[in-house]
């Protein structure tokens, strides 16, 4: 992957990243309701709703609407959560954080589990261990995030408790000051290694519940690729020459079957951004999930199209990430890219 | 609900699929949880011991039991039999889940045609459309939706249809775009067919068995989205029995209550894994086929 791709990637994201704000600008308005009543609430008078209307351009046409929204929007202003009262970017950026450690966390867990079954299960093709690892991946994939949730706190918290149910960290443990937002950096950087512990110790359950379902995903895929890759000549003759099966698997065998498991990670992630809304209502995790559930609950326009275009974003960046990453990978596609 | 396989299958004369279906067990468990949970759903008024436990009331008497008989799988705080509301439960997802997709599939074929044989700017700006819906995670647009409008049955399956078509769309832009190339498409322009004899005569049949395996599998998962929305209280309201709402009304009572949740719970597990399964055997089997 060379830098030409990479911006062609990143244009057409651009052109996605416009058609997803004009579509949640598009629900925001064309629902019914008028949304600086409902903004404001039964008690407001009929001034207040008309002066609101005014600040917010509500009168304008559509596209005139979209154009103001737009440039509010390059100085990097979304507007004003009504719920808490401040800009919505300084909410996204209090809750963010937290709901990205916990997904970037649950991504790790994902790949450390997911990969080894589906090596197992290839390499025990047909066996006892194959069933196992496929019923487990499919049980994984068919179970919504917060049933996993409530199943794990129920036996790790409750019936069997190892692991802590609620929060990021326990009441006792200090709060580390404000560095990244990310409570495993800040802890470091903090140099309090027991919080970093503690914090940890919080995203088990959480991280475990948010990464079933891709974690099956992924042990599916890589299992069929693994079988593909197994039945290929250049792995008959490893197997011909007496290399150790570990050493085929884990070396030769594995490297291509991983290129099209990498590609489906990006859109596991994403599914796991939206995921985290369970979750986080599960555990009780302090991330943006919990303030975008509340934030639709009152019908807060500008936080609503707010939290909804940064999880867009992130998804788009995941993505290209996984394509520069497959690239990198991959060397067929790099060497083809370089010539290109 | 039909058993989903078993028409086309037959039509086709294929023995072969049938045995692919049937050989494996994973195939057959699955269609029968599926055949099972629908019949409940379907005859829900005659199986359940307690039909009445649909509404807002259930026995105080019997509040917050514990699995034991005549209530099978325990109370919730209303008193109300929880076997019954999970039956009640399965039959209203498996009536949304028709629905989406009786809706959000024609789109999406439709589209997912269009864009494929005609090319150009028309594919462009349709696929450019898709793109747009496939980029926001499918539960955080529905959710968005859902926060415009009122929480009840209707809105929330139309939250889910809208995230739903483009699935469609992309699957069958992709298979229109391989057969557009292939000497019989060729021909029936060639004798001067109509475009739209070309795309449902000619092409659609050609989707047909991609389409169904995702929409059996697809049964599975809009459930498991419906029951997502209610879970975060934005889908269909109490007293209403669903399944989402049941496991998140439940949570407030663990670990003591622990059936309240873990039952609606599995409950959803169950019904995904059911259609999954006979997704899976069906993806087979026309794979048997051909």
């Amino acid at each position: 992957m060379n830098w030409t791709s990479i911006g062609k990637r990143l244009g057409a994201a651009l052109v996605v990243m416009i058609g997803i704000s004009m579509l949640i600008f598009a629900i925001a308005r064309v629902m019914p309701g008028d949304p600086a009543r409902i903004a404001l609430g039964p008690n407001a008078t009929a001034e207040q709703v008309a002066a609101l209307r005014a600040e917010r351009h509500l009168d304008a046409p559509l596209p005139v609407q979209y154009f103001e929204f737009l440039k509010a929007l390059s100085r990097g202003d979304l507007g004003k959560s009504l719920y808490t009262n401040r800009p919505v970017t300084t909410d996204i950026a209090q809750f963010l954080p937290a709901t990205l450690e916990l997904c970037i966390v649950s991504a790790i867990v994902m790949v450390l589990l997911g990969l080894p079954i589906g090596i197992l299960s290839a390499h025990f093709r047909g066996r006892m261990p194959d069933h196992l690892g496929r019923l487990v991946a499919l049980i994984a994939v068919c179970t919504p995030a917060f049933v996993w949730g409530v199943i794990l706190q129920l036996f790790f918290g409750y019936f069997w408790p190892i692991f802590p149910i609620e929060g990021q960290l326990m009441q006792s443990t200090p709060v580390p000051p404000h560095v990244t937002g990310f409570l495993l950096i800040d802890t470091l950087v903090a140099g309090n290694g027991a919080a970093f512990l503690d914090a940890l110790y919080h995203l088990v359950l959480p991280a475990t519940a948010l990464a079933m379902s891709g974690l099956g995903q992924c042990a599916r895929l890589t299992r069929s690729n693994m079988i593909e890759v197994y039945d290929k000549p250049y792995v008959e003759m490893e197997r011909a020459y007496g290399f150790r099966p570990f050493r085929i698997a884990t070396r030769y065998a594995f490297r291509p079957a991983f290129i099209p498991t990498l590609t489906i990670l990006g859109l596991e992630f994403a599914a796991m951004l939206g995921n985290a809304f369970l979750v986080e209502k599960v555990f009780g995790w302090p991330g943006l999930s919990r303030y975008g559930v509340e934030v639709i609950i009152r019908k807060d326009l500008d936080a609503i199209v707010g939290t909804v275009l940064i999880i867009a974003a992130a998804f788009l960046i995941m993505n290209i990430l996984v394509d520069i990453l497959v690239g990198v990978v991959n060397p067929r596609i790099r060497l083809a890219a370089g010539r290109g | 609900m039909s058993e989903p396989g078993s028409p086309v299958v037959a039509r086709r004369g294929g023995s072969r699929a049938v045995a692919a279906f049937v050989g494996n067990p994973l195939s057959v468990l699955g269609l029968a949880i599926v055949v099972v949970i629908v019949l409940l759903a379907v005859f829900a008024d005659f199986v359940t011991p307690f039909p009445d436990h649909v509404g807002p009331i259930g026995d105080f008497a019997a509040m917050s039991a514990p699995p034991a008989s005549p209530y099978m799988l325990g109370t919730d705080a209303m008193g109300r039999d929880l076997f019954t509301r999970i039956v009640y439960g399965y039959r209203l997802s498996l009536i949304m889940a028709v629905v989406v997709l009786a809706i959000a599939t024609p789109v999406g074929v439709i589209v997912g045609l269009v864009a494929g044989y005609k090319g150009g700017w028309t594919d462009y700006i349709l696929m450019r459309i898709t793109d747009v819906f496939l980029a926001v995670p499918p539960l955080v647009l529905a959710m968005a939706i859902m926060g415009f409008l009122e929480p009840t049955l209707m809105n929330g399956m139309l939250a889910i249809t809208a995230m739903w078509w483009p699935w469609y769309a992309r699957l069958v832009y992709n298979v229109t775009r391989a057969e557009a190339q292939e000497g019989y498409v060729l021909a029936a322009e060639t004798v001067g067919a109509s475009t739209l004899h070309i795309l449902f005569r000619e092409i659609l049949p050609n989707c047909w068995p991609s389409i169904l395996t995702k929409m059996t599998l697809d049964v599975g998962f809009v459930i498991l989205m419906a029951s997502s929305l209610s879970f975060l209280g934005l889908g269909v309201q109490p007293p209403t029995p669903d399944l989402g709402s049941m496991v998140a009304e439940g949570a407030k009572y663990m670990p003591d209550g622990w059936w309240l949740s873990l039952w609606p719970a599995l409950a959803i597990l169950l019904v995904v894994l059911g259609f999954n399964l006979v997704g899976d055997g069906l993806r087979e089997a026309f794979e048997a086929e051909n």
